[in-house]
């Protein structure tokens, strides 16, 4: 049941430089899991040591924040689109 | 096509004559603020207010498109007022050499009518956010880092404030600066000129900025993404 995750530029050196990779699992939870079992190292950028998802990482599902749908136990299924958004600071300097 | 382009002309001038009467604080001038700042002097706005601490540095050429070699060492604020007002003499540029801090940010931003966040850290976004919530002035937010740019429109009390979308920032060195990691010159560019457009759509009155939504452009994939915000009702900031 793949589902493919958009992995934005900064995590990228992770999944070799693509851009969306595929990923299985019932929930964000699972997914997120899968996601490390392929590219080791995601979930700790996305996840904090207590497995919540980090307050400068925001995780979609066809657009919408899971924070405000069922954080990591959303519910997804094939043909849906996750989306990872960092909090990014540059602009200055 | 002709009368088209005449309606365009008297929309044009009757935006110009509002934008004549703004004030637009534009908080830090390095990739972002030249870009925000020479587009909305190049729009008619009265009055802008550059704030910035830093001098020019030889490596932040490449970005800063109001910054001249001959400009090293001089303060960032002043280099570009001079370019502006040789370019936009309409425009009133009041260069203020200083950082906006938790402490001086309301009395710096009281008067202005938006923001144009276009600081590098996570310390000086939220500290603007805040400020913005608090002087219930409209802030156009965006971040920069290698070829990921994102940009969001927030309107105090009406539309959801950065806090409502990032909680908090990382721990230092979680997630580099654009000193550190590097950014784009034609994304910063992008982004910058973006906050223009979103600060001369808010201040004339326009009804679908860039609030409740977060764009991102990802400048590697060439790809424009839109995600949904919403009003945190547990926000610190503004719930």
């Amino acid at each position: 049941m793949p589902i493919q995750v958009r992995i934005p530029t900064p995590l990228r050196k992770l999944t070799g430089g693509a851009e969306s990779v595929s990923a299985s699992g019932a929930t964000i939870a699972a997914l997120v899991q899968d996601l490390e079992s392929h590219h080791p190292g995601l979930k700790e950028r996305i996840c904090d040591d207590n497995g919540k998802v980090r307050r400068f990482v925001n995780v979609y599902v066809n657009g919408d924040d899971i924070r405000f749908l069922d954080n990591l136990q959303t519910a997804v299924k094939e043909g849906d689109e996750v989306s990872i958004v960092p909090a990014i600071a540059g602009g200055a300097r | 096509m002709a009368e088209e382009a005449r309606e365009f002309t008297s929309r044009a001038d009757a935006h110009r004559e509002r934008l004549r009467n703004e004030t637009v604080a534009v908080v830090g001038v390095g990739a972002l603020g030249c870009a925000a700042a020479e587009a909305l002097a190049a729009a008619g706005v009265g009055r802008l207010v550059l704030f910035d601490p830093d001098v020019v540095e030889l490596s932040n050429l490449h970005r800063q498109l109001l910054h001249r070699t001959a400009d090293l060492a001089r303060a960032k604020v002043e280099s570009a007022a001079t370019k502006l007002v040789a370019r936009h003499p309409a425009t009133v540029v009041e260069a203020r050499r200083e950082r906006v801090t938790t402490i001086n940010a309301d009395a710096l931003l009281r008067n202005v009518h938006c923001i144009v966040d276009a600081t590098d850290g996570f310390e000086a976004k939220f500290l603007l956010n805040d400020a913005a919530v608090r002087l219930r002035i409209a802030l156009v937010h965006a971040g920069v880092l290698r070829f990921l740019g994102q940009v969001m429109t927030i309107i105090p009390g009406e539309s959801a404030c950065y806090r409502c979308l990032f909680g908090a920032p990382p721990a230092a060195g979680d997630v580099p600066s654009c000193q550190e990691a590097g950014v784009l010159g034609s994304l910063a560019g992008t982004i910058g000129l973006l906050q223009a457009a979103e600060a001369i759509r808010y201040l004339t009155g326009s009804d679908s900025l860039l609030t409740n939504r977060l764009l991102t452009y990802d400048a590697l994939a060439g790809r424009w993404r839109h995600v949904r915000l919403h009003r945190n009702p547990a926000c610190p900031a503004c719930a």
